[in-house]
């Protein structure tokens, strides 16, 4: 009936006006919580101790993941690309392939991922059940800042472990194409190496020590630890409604960061592109 | 001491407070009533400045706090001390780091000094303190997490303590421990509180003053006494729904 589809029409219209109208408040909400966050991370009072813990919980905490998943993703890189270079002889090249790729690409993103999952979880639902039994609230009454008290120390906590635990990840992931190089395609760990050592010394050293490639690889973990931190940060203390909010938050933080993360990282690479005029 | 002058406050909908008037002298005790939903704890929010009013004036010792600067702000509250509905206790600190916070932030105090003072309100509140000190928040009883809630908010002096609903949940013999507490506190340490409740009982114990706000309004106020000899509908309403029936309700208290 006429009447009856004009009706879904509007109401389809209001649903879809509300979702926009969401979107634009979070966004906003998200950078005025950046012009709190910003500015207290340059003026006092810092927490120390807090700052310390949470290197503690992102950092150590995450070791053992970001182990696991840099061997596995160097054995596979070197497994899937073997089949390939065999066609061709290049199994030499096996070496150069997995460190250009994890230490550009792979290290970094997968890193990110990994512990946003774990701490960027564990971030949101923190600071999600912190809001909810209104113990964000009591820290305000006793005149301690929440930003500074609670999301600084994760913030720089995060931006400084994230490089440490990409490094980490980047050296087991060539290590793992070393296993697979050595058991599966009958190369020498001197000839792996090598091959490694010809992929930084191509692109050059700045100082003539630091590889641009891992400075670059450095860059964006840097990044991502930022976007992690303050997503998680924001998505928990915004939390509303109880367990099902803290839910909620934590989900929103893991899904918006992931999504920052990947879209970041392609904008990191083509300023890093531009920079090193590679 | 506290004072509110025609206070309005709306979250985007209707108005939650519609003009409300209140007024706390050192050493009373100010119970305000009224049901679920009517605005009780927002006022407490107000007086923190966690909320600004959408017109009106929030007056800590004859400053209005809705007009000073954030700096200012904190200097106001480190003069209160709040007690949450749920106790609010920091779930990764134990006892003692619960207790201690406010001299940490706020004090230079040594270790040994911070210690005697959180040894000192446990005992206060009665809590053997070298038992419950290494113990977390989720090791707690109901009744014990509100005394460590009521050490950590007296800890460093405060003027004013504010209380939200300090004995919903409580059996009523830790509900009677509670009223006896926060007497003892304005006995002993003179300080003025300001208790949001919908509990009839421990109003007409521990009031010294009390306001009734119904559809964001106050619709009564006055002393315990005079509530309980008010011919208002909605106050003789108040008092016939929450008053356990059969049971005389206890003398005006007010030490």
């Amino acid at each position: 009936m006429p009447g009856e589809s004009s009706n879904n029409r509007r109401s389809a219209a209001k649903v879809v006006a509300g979702a926009i109208s969401n979107v634009a408040e979070t966004v906003y909400a998200y950078f005025a919580f950046a012009c709190r966050v910003v500015p207290a991370c340059f003026t006092r009072p810092f927490y120390r101790s807090d700052c310390i813990q949470q290197m503690d919980t992102i950092g150590v905490g995450s070791i053992l993941i970001v182990l696991l998943t840099g061997l596995f993703t160097g054995m596979v890189l070197a497994l899937q690309s073997a089949v390939e270079m065999e066609r061709f002889g290049a199994t030499v090249y096996i070496g150069r392939l997995v460190a250009a790729s994890t230490i550009r690409e792979l290290g970094p993103v997968i890193t990110g991922l990994m512990v946003t999952g774990r701490a960027g979880a564990g971030m949101a639902a923190a600071l999600g059940a912190m809001r909810v039994t209104e113990q964000s609230a009591a820290l305000r009454t006793m005149g301690v800042d929440p930003v500074r008290k609670l999301v600084v120390p994760r913030l720089l906590a995060a931006m400084l472990m994230l490089p440490i635990l990409t490094i980490i990840a980047d050296l087991v992931a060539i290590f793992g194409g070393l296993v697979i190089a050595m058991t599966k395609l009958d190369l020498t760990a001197r000839m792996y190496m090598s091959s490694v050592y010809d992929t930084m010394a191509e692109t050059g050293f700045i100082f003539r020590v630091f590889p641009i490639d891992l400075v670059q690889g450095l860059a964006k973990p840097f990044v991502f630890g930022g976007l992690m931190a303050f997503t998680s940060c924001f998505y928990g203390l915004r939390t509303r409604g109880g367990t099902e909010g803290v839910g909620r938050a934590t989900t929103n933080a893991v899904v918006t960061t992931s999504v920052l993360i990947l879209a970041s990282d392609y904008f990191i690479t083509q300023i890093l592109i531009i920079v090193f005029a590679l | 001491m506290v004072e509110l002058r025609d206070v309005w406050l709306s979250f985007g909908g209707p108005a939650v407070l519609r003009g409300i008037d209140l007024s706390v002298a050192p050493k009373e005790i100010l119970c305000i009533l009224g049901g679920s939903g009517v605005g009780k704890s927002t006022i407490l929010r107000l007086i923190l400045r966690l909320l600004f009013p959408d017109r009106g004036r929030v007056l800590i010792r004859g400053e209005d706090i809705t007009s000073v600067s954030r700096r200012v702000v904190l200097r106001v509250r480190e003069q209160m001390g709040m007690v949450f509905q749920g106790s609010a206790l920091f779930d990764s600190m134990d006892v003692f780091g619960n207790v201690s916070f406010p001299l940490y932030e706020h004090t230079d105090l040594g270790d040994d000094e911070i210690r005697a003072r959180v040894a000192e309100v446990l005992s206060f509140v009665d809590l053997p303190s070298e038992k419950v000190l290494p113990l977390l928040p989720s090791q707690l009883s109901g009744g014990m997490r509100k005394r460590v809630a009521i050490a950590r908010a007296i800890v460093h002096e405060p003027a004013i303590l504010l209380f939200d609903e300090p004995t919903s949940g409580l059996d009523p013999i830790t509900t009677r421990t509670i009223d006896d507490l926060i007497l003892k506190l304005k006995r002993d340490l003179g300080v003025c509180a300001i208790v949001v409740t919908h509990d009839v009982r421990s109003t007409l114990r521990i009031a010294t003053e009390s306001v009734l706000l119904w559809q964001g309004k106050v619709i009564f106020s006055g002393t315990p006494g005079a509530m309980r000899a008010s011919r208002d509908k909605y106050v003789r309403e108040f008092l016939s729904y929450l008053g356990e029936p059969g049971e005389p309700l206890p003398p005006e208290g007010g030490v």
